[in-house]
């Protein structure tokens, strides 16, 4: 199946500023893609790239198998999009907002016009304030108006840029729960955020930004795996259990104060331990330490506030 | 469900179709905003207070102060319009489109709702086309409103009576009825000139501001050079330079050289102007 988007060499600079640096994202047809990084490492600027706003220094976009922007006005009518936060006319309501986009979206069909509107407000939950002005709108309702707008016809493919900014943790729970259901109707969603913890559970593709680059990409299940599993032995016999875990073939395997450490690699945790029985080691404790995704994103990106350097 | 259980688009309503229900949205968007409300009110009080006042002022004032119209005014309610329109074009309908203009493109980019119509999608050439063609009905709106609030006042205070023309001669009130609807073309043509260099400054920024005064500037210092004779060799390249010329209009039969010249600039300026703010927005990059 082709891929829903791929990038490649996407480069983007600002003056003397690499923003985007030659990424080459891999958005396969039907996942949700989560694309994470800190604030400011360049995904909002590739999300606009690929959306053909804003014009790449270098390399190349394909949206839903079709070139960007080359393609854009028969591309983008199959892709809703969030970008950068709610943009709307203060003094229209949320209704009268969302049938200017539809008035401006030469395929849709304006005899449908007000029935979609509302089905895409119903969707989000915000048909009751559909004839309130979006000045008076809390953030998460305009938030949500955001989301109403890239679901006013059937899509292909949704881009939610940070879709999440803003909302209480009751509203992050609904958008993440709308996106699973359209995941789970085949639509395919990129999702961008800063947090790993938003999006994670409803994720099958992760991508990492930093600092303008991709460091990680791929399936959520290889990217686990690929963080290698570490054993713990408390043991008073520190010596004789490294030895027995190197034997096995376990990497990395030192002594500790507790008693000895390795990588698990290929080997399984039941083997290990009989090893260790066999060899006569006074086991205490028996640890199997699996990395969480959480610690792969922070070894990736950074901690704290250089996050973004 | 995902589009593409749908076989390919769904039935796209016909080209046409569309370009008039956007169109239709940037009329509403433009003519449901408070602010250009109330800006329609403030073009259609000043013919209302002209009227008002030479009513009050003079009761009897007589003629003979050369081409304004104002001296005509108390003999018919007609010329209220005329006057009105002579005032206006030099300040107020400006400031109008300037106002507009700030809001094209500037005001959306401000606002967050340019990109939202970038990835609706719309075309970026068929969106300037649009704001284009928007501007200039807003303009045309404005002068109507001017014209008809001028009609209106005229018609109660003084009356409306068959015209007499620059030249001496007497028109119909619908002669002359048809040749107040010539003036407001006329009119209408010069914003619509004025709006493309308003839509070209709206490419440059993300301040609606900036650009409202940015124009309203520029027009009023073509205005004030236009009126400078030392100047006078540059007065055939300022736009506003034969704006006056719709009192050509009120001429039996119309004298018509002077208002050719000015359509031509008015066209120059389009063309000119247009192509700039096209070319600038084709390949902007949107990161307001």
């Amino acid at each position: 199946m082709t891929p829903a988007l791929t990038t490649s060499g996407l480069t983007k600079r600002f003056g003397p500023q690499t923003v985007v640096d030659s990424i080459d994202l891999d958005v396969p047809a039907g996942s949700v893609y989560g694309f994470l990084g800190p604030n400011g490492s360049g995904k909002t600027t590739t999300i606009r790239m690929v959306l053909g706003l804003v014009r790449p220094d270098a390399g190349s976009v394909s949206l839903l198998g079709r070139p960007m922007p080359a393609d854009l006005l028969s591309v983008l009518p199959k892709v809703g999009a969030l970008v950068e936060g709610p943009g709307f006319h203060p003094y229209l309501s949320g209704r009268a907002n969302l049938q200017r986009l539809d008035a401006a979206d030469r395929h849709a069909d304006p005899r449908t016009a007000r029935r979609r509107t509302d089905a895409a407000l119903d969707r989000v939950g915000l048909l009751h304030a559909a004839g309130k002005r979006y000045r008076a709108y809390s953030l998460g309702m305009r938030q949500r108006l955001a989301i109403a707008a890239a679901l006013l016809v059937p899509r292909d493919m949704l881009v939610l840029d940070e879709p999440t900014n803003g909302l209480d943790p009751q509203g992050t729970r609904e958008v993440r729960s709308l996106i699973a259901s359209l995941g789970a109707d085949g639509v395919t969603v990129l999702v961008s955020s800063h947090l790993l913890a938003e999006v994670e559970q409803i994720c099958t593709h992760l991508g990492v930004m930093r600092t303008g680059r991709l460091v990680a990409q791929g399936a959520i299940a290889s990217l686990r795996e690929s963080q290698q599993a570490s054993v713990l032995v408390v043991t008073p016999d520190g010596a004789l259990a490294a030895s027995t875990l190197a034997g096995l073939g376990l990497g990395e395997v030192s002594v500790s104060d507790e008693g000895a450490v390795g990588l698990l690699g290929a080997v399984a945790p039941e083997s290990v331990v009989a090893a260790l029985v066999h060899a006569g080691v006074a086991v205490r404790e028996f640890v199997v330490r699996r990395p969480r995704l959480e610690d792969l994103f922070i070894e990736l990106t950074g901690e704290g506030f250089d996050a973004g350097e | 469900m995902p589009a593409s259980d749908a076989p390919g688009l769904p039935v796209a309503p016909s080209a046409g179709r569309a370009w008039f229900r956007f169109l239709g949205s940037e009329l509403r968007l433009m003519l449901s905003r408070r602010r250009n409300q109330a800006g329609l009110g403030v073009l259609a009080a000043l013919p209302v207070i002209m009227a008002v006042a030479v009513k009050i002022a003079s009761p009897s004032a007589g003629s003979g102060e050369g081409p304004s119209f104002l001296s005509q005014i108390v003999g018919n309610g007609f010329f209220v319009a005329l006057t009105a329109l002579g005032v206006e074009v030099g300040l107020f309908l400006p400031l109008a489109i300037a106002m507009l203009a700030g809001d094209a493109l500037a005001g959306e980019a401000q606002i967050g709702t340019l990109r939202g119509l970038l990835v609706a999608p719309v075309g970026r050439t068929r969106l300037l086309v649009t704001k284009y063609v928007g501007l200039v009905l807003g303009g045309l709106i404005g002068t109507l409103v001017v014209a008809v609030a001028g009609l209106l006042a005229g018609a109660a205070l003084f009356g409306l009576h068959p015209v007499v023309t620059i030249s001496g001669t007497t028109l119909s009130l619908g002669e002359g009825l048809l040749r107040l609807l010539l003036v407001v073309l006329y009119v209408a043509a010069f914003l619509a000139a004025l709006a493309a260099i308003g839509l070209f400054i709206s490419t440059l920024t993300d301040q609606p501001l900036g650009a409202t005064v940015a124009l309203a500037l520029l027009s009023t210092t073509m205005w004030i050079l236009d009126a400078i004779p030392q100047l006078d060799w540059l007065h055939p390249w300022l736009l506003v330079d034969r704006q006056v010329a719709f009192a050509d209009l009120l001429r039996d039969p119309v004298y018509w050289a002077d208002m050719r010249l000015g359509l031509l600039t008015d066209l120059a300026y389009v063309v000119v102007f247009g192509l700039a703010a096209w070319a600038r927005f084709a390949n902007k990059d949107i990161t307001g």
